[in-house]
């Protein structure tokens, strides 16, 4: 069976297995993290039909950092997130992850292989699924569709997700559809999906985006926790989330960095004040 | 616990579907012959030959209601080309039938009449090996799987979807018809290719010869099934509804959607393909209007009528259209198109999930009201 597939429908394990296939010279690339910088942004600009979502945009996110990003609608937050996962091409710039990893170069697969994890504005899981098949397909393992045939659950691999399962405590909805749980227990099972990838530098857009109050605390408990052993950027409007992640706060506007430092200063910023109240 | 391969195939399917499967290849391969070869003519349990060819063709159907189901149902493709992979396979098994003619042609040639009409002396490149039957099964597997890998591919690629890669479905077969249309192709022009005598030397219109082709039909629907069950069951089943539920985050989890489209494109078509091959030798006819594009249309509708993403449906859809349509066809033949149509319309507008989740809400309102 194996060899008929490999030969006869020329379904190649190796070949269609991303894993194998980060970086496009074929040869799989290490995460670079000697200048404990995981990410960076270098003057990328986008710009679609004249106008420019992102306009030499630079940013650097430390390794382990938790970093939240603001700005008003439109700043182009959301397309600096595209770029970095490989939605879009910049115009021009860099990004690299780590030191060696050229973002601007891999495929969205690719990337979600070399270790970069996003959660969606709107929360986007799998709704036919159940809970505990969203959070199996999105277990860190080899990802080819020649493998997925043949793909089974190993005891270890179950241990993680009932883990994981907890964690966003989901564990008593594991066999309901996905597409059936409350708004807020969405974003949780979309965290829970991150998770399972085990990415070391996760993009998350408007987490706690129609939770409730407690929701977002623990929430934000969560990502602190997660702090450290990986790298966050959190999109986010609310301002007490921010505050309760504690975070560096960097400011977009028109497609650039405006401001950046600690909320507080930030949010004292006279630059910052005119462009959220407008002039 | 990892389990062997056969414990998870026998596990597709639970007791009461591999009864059903049971008692139809009961039916289809003991109860069908006996009744068609050792009871009286004049019997009312008598199986005529015309009911074993009819239903012998719609289990053909069925498979390609099956094989288009996995790409449509599960994966959100829409495919309205299937035909000309049904077509290529019932072409590749058609050129072993005109040779098997030999010298019994009109023109009494060891070429086919119609290369012997079009003054060709020798067989052309292509149809060398086309005596042997283990080439022709080969060629009806792997010509089309190539048509399909290659076509597949580079749409697949260039992230041709929905309504815009249906389109380029039809235009493919579309294609292909004109240019097997042409009596230059080889393959006998608008004519095709008809009058077959034999198969591996039995003649093809003896009623053995009918009911093994009834048979093998019967039993590669089986298989289609069971290994369809098998592989939508399976993780690469789920990766396959995840594209199509939300194809973005199924790329930034890490699945390359390629391969996987790539895989089940290839192999629906290779479905196509076999059933087609099991098709030609029954109705005794294969000519380019198999690849027009009403026909692929059609098998869109025998999914949509039977209930998308369920395995049965598409095949009690494939077998509630076609009996309609023999049906219709003898008794109002040219108001069969409007049926058709209007068919479509009813079950897109009233009947999303079509016979199956009828039958699924009837008895869910039933178990309500009890």
């Amino acid at each position: 069976m194996r060899e008929f597939l490999r030969k006869v429908i020329g379904i190649d394990p190796e070949k269609c297995s991303p894993e194998y296939r980060v970086g496009y010279s074929g040869k799989r690339r290490t995460l670079d993290l000697s200048h404990n910088v995981i990410l960076y942004l270098e003057d990328i600009t986008v710009s679609f039909d004249g106008f420019t979502a992102l306009n030499k945009l630079n940013l650097a996110i430390d390794a382990g950092e938790l970093r939240c990003i603001i700005g008003p609608n439109g700043a182009g937050k959301t397309t600096m997130m595209d770029v970095i996962t490989g939605k879009t091409r910049p115009d021009s710039g860099t990004a690299f992850f780590g030191q060696s990893i050229d973002l601007t170069h891999l495929s969205e697969p690719e990337i979600a292989h070399a270790g970069i994890g996003r959660k969606f504005q709107k929360p986007t899981i799998f709704e036919q699924h159940s809970v505990f098949e969203n959070l199996e397909l999105a277990m860190k393992t080899d990802k080819g569709a020649y493998t997925s045939l043949f793909a089974e659950l190993g005891d270890d691999e179950r241990d993680r997700i009932a883990d994981t399962l907890r964690q966003i405590r989901l564990d008593t909805q594991a066999e309901r559809p996905a597409g059936l749980l409350s708004h807020g227990q969405k974003q949780w099972l979309e965290i829970g999906m991150l998770l399972m990838q085990e990415p070391k530098l996760l993009l998350l857009d408007e987490p706690v985006a129609g939770m409730t109050d407690d929701e977002t605390m623990r929430t934000a408990e969560l990502f602190v926790s997660l702090a450290g052993k990986h790298s966050l950027v959190v999109v986010e409007h609310d301002m007490a989330f921010i505050k309760e992640l504690g975070g560096k706060v960097s400011v977009l506007h028109e497609g650039s960095v405006l401001a950046e430092g600690d909320l507080d200063s930030v949010q004292n910023d006279q630059r910052v004040v005119e462009v959220y109240l407008g002039r | 616990m990892r389990q062997s391969m056969t414990i998870r195939i026998l596990s597709a399917l639970d007791r009461k579907s591999w009864l059903a499967l049971a008692t139809f290849l009961a039916l289809t391969l003991v109860a069908v012959p006996v009744l068609h070869l050792a009871v009286a003519p004049d019997s009312v349990f008598h199986v005529s030959a015309y009911a074993i060819t009819l239903f012998g063709k719609i289990m053909c159907y069925a498979i390609v209601a099956v094989a288009m189901d996995l790409i449509w149902g599960y994966c959100g493709i829409l495919s309205l080309g299937h035909g000309l992979f049904f077509a290529l396979g019932g072409y590749a098994f058609g050129m072993y039938l005109m040779r098997q003619i030999g010298r019994d042609g009109s023109y009494q040639s060891d070429l086919p009449d119609f290369m012997v009409f079009l003054d060709w002396k020798q067989l052309p490149w292509y149809w060398s090996g086309s005596d042997s039957l283990w080439w022709v099964a080969l060629l009806v597997i792997v010509f089309p799987a190539l048509v399909a890998f290659v076509f597949g591919y580079f749409a697949f690629r260039s992230r041709i979807k929905g309504v815009y890669f249906s389109i380029i479905t039809q235009a493919l077969t579309y294609a292909a018809m004109l240019l097997f249309f042409r009596n230059e192709t080889g393959f006998g022009g608008n004519n095709g290719f008809t009058d077959f005598k034999r198969i591996l030397g039995y003649s093809i219109t003896s009623p053995n010869t009918r009911l093994v082709l009834f048979g093998l039909s019967a039993l590669m629907l089986a298989l289609t099934l069971i290994f369809a069950r098998w592989l939508v069951a399976s993780k690469f089943g789920r990766v396959l509804t995840a594209i199509r539920d939300a194809e973005s985050r199924v790329m930034f989890i890490g699945y390359n959607p390629l391969w996987y489209k790539l895989f089940i494109w290839t192999l629906s078509a290779v479905l196509c393909a076999i059933a087609g091959a099991l098709y030609v030798p029954q109705v005794g006819i294969i000519n380019p209007s198999e690849m027009s594009t009403a026909n692929s249309i059609e098998i869109a509708i025998w999914v949509a009528v039977g209930g998308r993403g369920t395995l049965i449906g598409p095949i009690i859809g494939a077998f509630a259209v076609n009996l309609a349509k023999s049906w219709f066809t003898v008794s109002f033949p040219e108001y069969w198109l409007f049926f058709l149509g209007l068919l479509f319309i009813v079950v897109t507008l009233m009947l999303p999930h079509g016979l199956v989740g009828l039958w699924k809400t009837l008895r869910q309102s039933r178990g309500a009201r009890a």
